[in-house]
């Protein structure tokens, strides 16, 4: 049923049995020419969206009160918190990104499972800058065949000047995507201009620096040996299509046997692929789709355009080379009539899985406490016994105050008998009583607290329960920690 | 020397070292070049490095320990400028603590977590030794943590005693108070300090040895009630413990106390004045108030 054919365009011959094989393949240099197209069209509207919204986000801001920067997505390392518009996110709290990467891990398999490797051909960042890369590379040095020229011919002015031209544009473009980089981890306005008079942090200019540096290697000269070589992506995205996804395809059914057009020759009797290598030019990975589908192959769908351009030159329907499944065309060339399943099982269990993770992280954070409470216990001394008999225990309530404003909640301990306790700097309450704390906004607050327990009321059930009472909400909030007595 | 050429192993291909012994013969291998590019590198750097660097250690006399190197580096001016940093990020935070009352300090819980900081990282240098982590206290050194005071357990008596100590000979204000060395001094028989223990063991319900009691009660009312008080209960006027109750600063049973009245307990406390900085004891007093023994 399935025709799946991982040939390798650049086999080469046979290896010689008298000579060692070299697992070493010299890289061929790929001129991809132009392609006119709506796919081309696509991708360059996915590429403006896209650096778009890598350059232009760090710049939005986000109103959110004094002494933290009004950035709406921020890495905020120093003040210790994530910032997603709304979204606030504390080092407590990091499953909340545990499971952002899930969700995007899932629909990437899930997309993949559909569409097969639209990540690769229109998103992927390493697709979206050498996309970039080329575009500008044309811009100096012209088409396809030009640069094969230029390649070619003598050291001249003109060679010189392009290619200077070329890279310079190139690492500028490297430094303006290194420099967006260190705007998420800082406030953008702020280390923009600190980062230019030398008083930007040192792991600014080294992030800058490194990713400046990658830039300009991966989408300049490393380009498709980045997803060839170094993406697990790839490898992984086997286990994910099947026979129902939709690939870049070529319709061999509809294609074979191919042979050069002649003039007077019409169309019967043979199939509609001219071989006129068009494909095969346009294609960034240097690779020819009438291979099947394989491991190179980042679908980006530029071989289509290629392909219906010629098809209409031709005077025959265009697709030959379209989106289609390796079920669809089998079918057909089987004699049947093809169709398309979307509902499988993996497409059904994935969109499952994302609407339930998705359900699960937006309960976890609608459903959230604005605070973060813990009793620590003394270590040293462990127990006080008091003159006349009691024990006591001295305590470290630690109140983090996630909300943006000050709130205020009264203290009570439950758990103990007769338990008094003393907040330092707060007061005194006997017991049953309470006392009231104000923790500030965006405060992570402590206070020494000290609970003593009268003589013969020692319960057995040593454990003190402190529990916190919003009294605007009502909700309640506690935490334990054990009571020694000395006495076991 | 007559010119020779160097003898090769033939099956290596290796020159030899012209050695040879019962037959065997060393191949002359020469060192990796890797090997030895770094080996010339270490010591270029090394030349470098004593350049730059304090490296050589100076001749007696010329009034320098080492070379200085031209870097001008040297740690103890590193350990200054630490130092110095530090006190400079506190600075803020010190001088609020140093202008508020201990009272203030107490209650406004910014200066409050600020000087719960400061006092605990203090005491851990400086009072920990004595007074255990915590101020758990041991045998001889006073637990600060339960309501028991000898001096004075209010924020401004923790104070004074920081900064005064206690009997400590060099400071005019510190807390002074001494009790005669009984035994060692030969103000009491051995036999009239046995009944004293059974007194003071009496006190807090620790003797029934009623004719012991009733011989050493004229001793105790003639010898220590002038400082202990009539009933025992002390004199925090001049440190002087309360024998009624469960504490013992050097043990409670009956060989302590024969041994206090013996030879008398006089232990010391420095004074803080002058060695910790102003902010640095009262960060301190609020601190050991905090523990659980500060009183009101």
């Amino acid at each position: 049923m399935t025709r799946v054919t991982l040939i390798s365009s650049r086999e080469g011959k046979p290896p010689q049995p008298e000579r060692p094989v070299s697992l070493y393949e010299k890289r061929n240099q790929i001129y991809p020419k132009l392609a006119h197209g709506k796919f081309r069209m696509v991708k360059w509207f996915v590429m403006a969206i896209t650096l778009g919204v890598y350059y232009v986000i760090p710049w939005i801001r986000w109103p959110r009160g004094a002494g933290i920067p009004d950035q709406a997505v921020l890495a905020d390392f120093e003040g210790e918190k994530f910032y997603f518009f709304f979204f606030e996110i504390w080092p407590q709290e990091i499953y909340f990104l545990g499971g952002l990467i899930i969700l995007a891990a899932l629909a990437l398999f899930l997309v993949t499972s559909v569409l097969g490797r639209v990540w690769c051909g229109y998103t992927c960042p390493q697709t979206v800058w050498t996309d970039l890369y080329i575009w500008v590379e044309r811009a100096f040095e012209g088409d396809r065949a030009a640069r094969m020229r230029l390649d070619l011919g003598p050291m001249t002015f003109n060679k010189v000047w392009r290619k200077g031209g070329k890279h310079a544009v190139w690492l500028l473009i490297a430094f303006v995507t290194g420099g967006a980089f260190i705007l998420y981890w800082h406030d953008a306005p702020t280390i923009a201009r600190t980062f230019f008079i030398g008083e930007a942090p040192l792991t600014a200019y080294f992030f800058a620096g490194v990713l400046t540096f990658t830039t300009y290697m991966l989408a300049g000269t490393m380009r498709e040996q980045v997803c060839t070589y170094l993406c697990p992506w790839p490898r992984i995205q086997g286990a994910l299509t099947d026979e129902h996804a939709l690939n870049v395809t070529y319709r061999y059914d509809r294609g074979e046997p191919r042979g050069a057009l002649h003039k007077d020759q019409g169309f019967a009797g043979r199939g509609d692929c001219i071989d006129c290598k068009q494909c095969v030019q346009v294609c960034p990975m240097g690779i020819d789709i009438r291979d099947g589908a394989q491991l190179e192959c980042i679908h980006c769908a530029l071989c289509i355009d290629a392909c219906d351009d010629i098809m209409r030159k031709v005077e025959r329907p265009t697709g030959l080379i379209a989106y289609d499944t390796d079920r669809a065309v089998s079918l057909r060339a089987a004699g049947q009539t093809s169709t398309y399943k979307l509902l499988r099982t993996r497409t059904v269990l994935y969109a499952a899985l994302i609407v339930i993770i998705s359900a699960l992280m937006l309960w976890g954070y609608t459903s959230k406490s604005i605070y973060e409470f813990n009793v620590l216990k003394d270590r040293s001394p462990p127990f006080v016994r008091l003159s006349d008999g009691s024990v006591r225990n001295g305590y470290t309530l630690k109140l983090v105050n996630k909300s943006t404003t000050a709130q205020t909640v009264n203290v009570s301990v439950i758990g103990l008998d007769g338990a008094e306790f003393e907040i330092i700097g707060i007061g005194t309450a006997p017991h049953g009583g309470t006392l009231t704390l104000t923790p500030e906004a965006h405060g992570v607050d402590r206070y020494r607290m000290l609970v003593t327990v009268p003589p013969h009321e020692e319960s057995d059930d040593d454990r003190l329960i402190v529990q916190l009472t919003d009294i605007h909400s009502g909700d309640t909030i506690t935490a334990d920690a054990p009571f020694t007595t000395g006495e076991r | 020397m007559t010119d020779q050429k160097p003898d090769v192993d033939a099956h290596s291909g290796v020159e030899t070292t012209g050695h040879s012994w019962d037959g065997i013969q060393e191949l002359n291998t020469p060192l990796p070049r890797w090997w030895l590019f770094i080996f010339f590198a270490t010591i270029v750097w090394a030349v470098i490095y004593m350049v730059l660097m304090p490296a050589i250690p100076a001749l007696p006399g010329t009034g320098m320990t080492n070379t200085l190197g031209t870097r001008g580096h040297s740690d103890r001016a590193l350990v200054a400028q630490e130092i110095s940093a530090l006190n400079t990020e506190r600075a803020a935070g010190a001088a609020a603590l140093v202008s508020a009352s201990l009272k203030e300090i107490e209650t406004d819980l910014s200066l409050q977590q600020f000087a719960l900081a400061m006092g605990e990282s203090a005491f851990g240098d400086n009072c920990a030794t004595c007074h255990g982590a915590g101020g758990r206290g041991a045998k001889g050194y006073p637990m600060l943590a339960d309501d028991v005071w000898l001096w004075d357990g209010t924020l401004d008596g923790i104070e004074t005693t920081l900064r005064h100590g206690i009997r400590h000979s060099e400071d005019p204000d510190t807390r002074q108070s001494a009790m005669p060395a009984f035994g060692r001094d030969g103000l009491l028989q051995d036999k009239e300090i046995d009944d004293l223990v059974q007194y003071v063991l009496g006190l807090s319900g620790g003797s029934n040895d009623a004719a012991a009691i009733s011989r050493a009660a004229p001793i105790f009312a003639q010898q220590c009630a002038i400082c202990h008080g009539a009933g025992g209960a002390g004199n925090r006027e001049i440190g002087a413990p309360n024998l009624t109750d469960q504490e013992w600063l050097y043990g409670g049973d009956a060989r302590d106390i024969s041994l206090t009245i013996h030879n008398a307990r006089n232990s010391h406390m420095p004074a803080w004045q002058g060695r910790l900085d102003d902010a640095t004891i009262k960060a301190l007093a609020v601190y050991v108030h905090s523990l659980g023994g500060g009183e009101k």
